[in-house]
């Protein structure tokens, strides 16, 4: 579904990705791991097709099409989701409205006729339970004044509309506490399909006992330096990832 | 061209201006000899820096003489909101139209009535205040106004009383406003604990592309423990020119929301200042311009804190598209007795066009020494981190674009607590900015 070979990208001039290579196929969840800085967000960016960073060599192929070569809208109307690390605030549209002129481009894009606000609202109603989020929240402002855990909670609402076939969660479970993190775990276990995949980008070993992976990668400098089963991510919570970096950098 | 006025005050002078009250008649002598010293302003002129009022100062505008109304309900329906059960006071070119206003339904306490009725049934109340709140010494167009005063609306709201329905000042010209000088003259008395908003909109319907010149003055003073919202619409013809000023006094623990809205007119001048002049009064002042092709949208305000433990909150943001320009002059004075003020200013301009403009300029004096005071000014363009979060979640580039134009504008329409309206004018800024 996702191959990745030799992906390099640069931001202001700074090369953070040297060299990927990871092969996600169909019903896998693959984690990726690593420290600070070492470019998890990075390669998250580069993969919905963030502008600001720009990619000098490698491929990435979705579907057997070149990723790199579809614009940000047209990866995710192809099924392509990212949850922010950071999500954005975006004051004076409402989470309702937003939402709903995402679903229906989405649609469109599937040749599916744009949904009727009342089967909208019934759609709404089943989502927000799932990641368990006050209805309130759908007339506020994207994301804006939203707590920590409320923007992370609204990124899985996201994801629970818009169904994505490879959804990449980038720290999804950061600055969570054990209950949000678990409602954030419940609603994208959910979600799994057997032809869909996730890529699940977190520091902690905790979210994994959740969401269990079938990969785990670690990420250190810009290249993958380890690969491994879900017990990798046991190993790294035991020993942190020095063991792995000295041979990376020499 | 100034003469043109000062003939059209003699002229005045010997007819329509007889039956005032004697105050009434040397306040417009003082304000047309005012205004004959003052001239019009140039770019020397602090306060004008930004703006030149050439365009203005060299047409010939004169004032206009009793037209036979030709404005009819059906036209002004675009401009009432929907509203049935607002108190509203219509003017057709400046004058009063008893026929197209409602004020049928006003509570008990609540006078509101044009200003030639209100000569003889609130003398004492017009004398007190009307000239008194709007200095004429450095201001030519409030003194040009102050000349021909004649006609405007009073709203007087006794002690402790809530008008809970809007009260509507509603200006509308037409085409026998073509080549005339409007110039209403308005004033607002909120006793102690009284509560209302007031709206004025300023309109045209069915003028062609003709100028005229409306150039109005409002006068508030806001009692002890008193709110008054005030909402100003300017939604002039895009040939139109309009200087208006809301000037408000405003006693210990009393609140002023502002909210100004302009789009209309070729050139536009919008001043709104306030004295707070007690402790434990609020000032928010927001507006929202939207300028587009050769148009010049001013905003001017001034916020006096005079006493201690006010605060003030002023947000006021643009979308400038075309070769249009945009100026935001915003004061505030915090006088030496004024401790604990606690004072914001955010003024965000976002430029759509490359020949678009915006001149802003945020002016913080502070005398006094235990202050809070912020004032930010951005200027830019769509937030790149935005769209691409948009685009992230498949809305294609150009709704995204879109969106959040409309959205920018949008968190400051929503500061509107009067449904009506913020619903009204959100609409009509997605239907501008936005296909979908
Ligand atoms: N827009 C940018 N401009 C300059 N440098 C950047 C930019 N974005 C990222 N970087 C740099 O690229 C490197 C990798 O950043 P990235 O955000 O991908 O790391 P990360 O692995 O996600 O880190 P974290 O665990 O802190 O989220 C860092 O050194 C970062 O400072
Ligand atoms: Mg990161």
């Amino acid at each position: 579904m996702l191959e990745i070979e030799g992906l390099r990208a640069t931001v202001s001039d700074k090369e953070i990705l040297k060299g990927i290579t990871l092969t996600v196929k169909p019903g896998e969840i693959h984690a990726v791991m690593g420290p600070n800085g070492s470019g998890k967000s990075t390669l998250a960016q580069v993969l919905a097709g963030h502008p600001a960073y720009t990619v000098t060599g490698g491929t990435a192929t979705y579907d057997g099409q070149d990723l790199l070569a579809m614009d940000a809208e047209v990866r995710a109307q192809a099924g392509v989701f990212l949850a922010f690390q950071y999500p954005v605030e975006i004051p004076g549209v409402s989470n309702a409205y937003f939402l709903r002129a995402a679903y229906n481009e989405i649609r469109k894009a599937r040749g599916e006729e744009e949904i009727d606000p009342m089967s909208f609202a019934d759609l709404m109603d089943e989502k927000m339970k799932l990641v368990e989020m006050d209805g309130a929240m759908l007339t506020r402002s994207v994301n804006t004044g939203f707590s920590g855990g409320e923007k992370k909670r609204n990124e899985i609402l996201q994801m629970a509309v818009l169904e994505p076939r490879l959804a990449i969660l980038d720290e999804t479970d950061s600055g969570l506490d054990i209950d949000a993190l678990r409602i954030v775990a419940n609603g994208v276990n959910s979600l799994k399909r057997a032809n869909n995949a996730t890529i699940v980008v977190t520091h902690y070993q905790r979210l994994l006992n959740y969401i269990v992976p079938d990969y785990v990668h670690v990420l250190a400098n810009g290249r993958i330096v380890r690969s491994g089963g879900k017990e990798l991510a046991l190993e790294l919570e035991a020993k942190g990832y020095d063991w792995l970096l000295e041979p990376a950098l020499a | 061209m100034i003469d043109s006025y000062l003939r059209g005050f003699e002229t005045f002078s010997r007819n329509g201006a007889a039956s005032a009250p004697q105050w009434a008649r040397s306040l417009r002598l003082s304000g047309i000899t005012r205004f004959e010293q003052l001239g019009f302003p140039d770019k020397r002129n602090e306060d004008w820096h930004f703006t030149s009022v050439a365009p203005l100062a060299e047409r010939e505008f004169l004032p206009l003489t009793t037209g036979a109304t030709r404005v009819t309900a059906a036209q002004l329906s675009p401009f009432t909101f929907g509203a049935t059960d607002w108190h509203t006071l219509v003017f057709v070119n400046g004058r009063f139209d008893a026929e197209l206003s409602s004020t049928a339904s006003l509570p008990d306490g609540v006078e509101v009535m044009s200003l030639a009725r209100a000569y003889d049934e609130m003398p004492v109340l017009l004398e007190q205040h009307v000239g008194r709140i709007a200095s004429i010494d450095a201001h030519s167009f409030t003194a040009l106004n102050t000349a021909f005063i004649n006609d405007g609306a009073v709203v007087h709201v006794r002690q402790d009383v809530e008008v809970a329905r809007p009260i509507h000042l509603l200006f509308v010209s037409d085409a026998g406003a073509v080549d005339g000088v409007i110039q209403p003259r308005n004033l607002i008395v909120l006793d102690r604990f009284a509560k209302a908003t007031v709206i004025e909109s300023y309109v045209t319907v069915a003028l062609g592309a003709s100028a005229y010149f409306t150039n109005t003055v409002t006068e508030a003073t806001v009692a002890e423990g008193a709110t008054l919202t005030h909402l100003k619409l300017q939604r002039e013809s895009a040939q139109a020119y309009h200087v208006g000023t809301l000037d408000v006094r405003q006693a210990r623990d009393s609140h002023l929301v502002s909210f100004s809205f302009a789009t209309g007119a070729i050139l536009s001048r919008t001043n709104t200042y306030t004295e707070l002049r007690g402790e434990g009064c609020g000032a928010t002042l927001n507006g929202l311009y939207l300028g587009d092709d050769e148009q010049t949208i001013d905003h001017q305000t001034r916020i006096e804190h005079v006493e201690p433990n006010c605060y003030s909150r002023e947000l006021y943001k643009g979308i400038l598209d075309g070769a249009s320009h945009g100026v935001f002059n915003g004061k505030v004075y915090v006088h030496p007795e004024a401790q604990k003020t606690d004072g914001k200013q955010t003024n965000n301009t976002l430029l759509l066009s490359e020949r678009a403009k915006i001149d802003t300029k945020p002016q913080l004096e502070i005398f006094a020494d235990d202050v809070k005071c912020t004032h930010g000014a951005t200027v830019g363009r769509l937030d790149e981190t935005s769209l691409f979060y948009m685009k992230s979640r498949g809305i294609n580039a150009r709704t995204a674009r879109e969106l959040l134009t409309y959205a920018f504008a949008a968190d400051v329409l929503e500061t509107i607590e009067l449904a009506e309206v913020r619903e009204a004018l959100e609409a009509a800024t997605l239907r501008r900015y936005a296909s979908v």
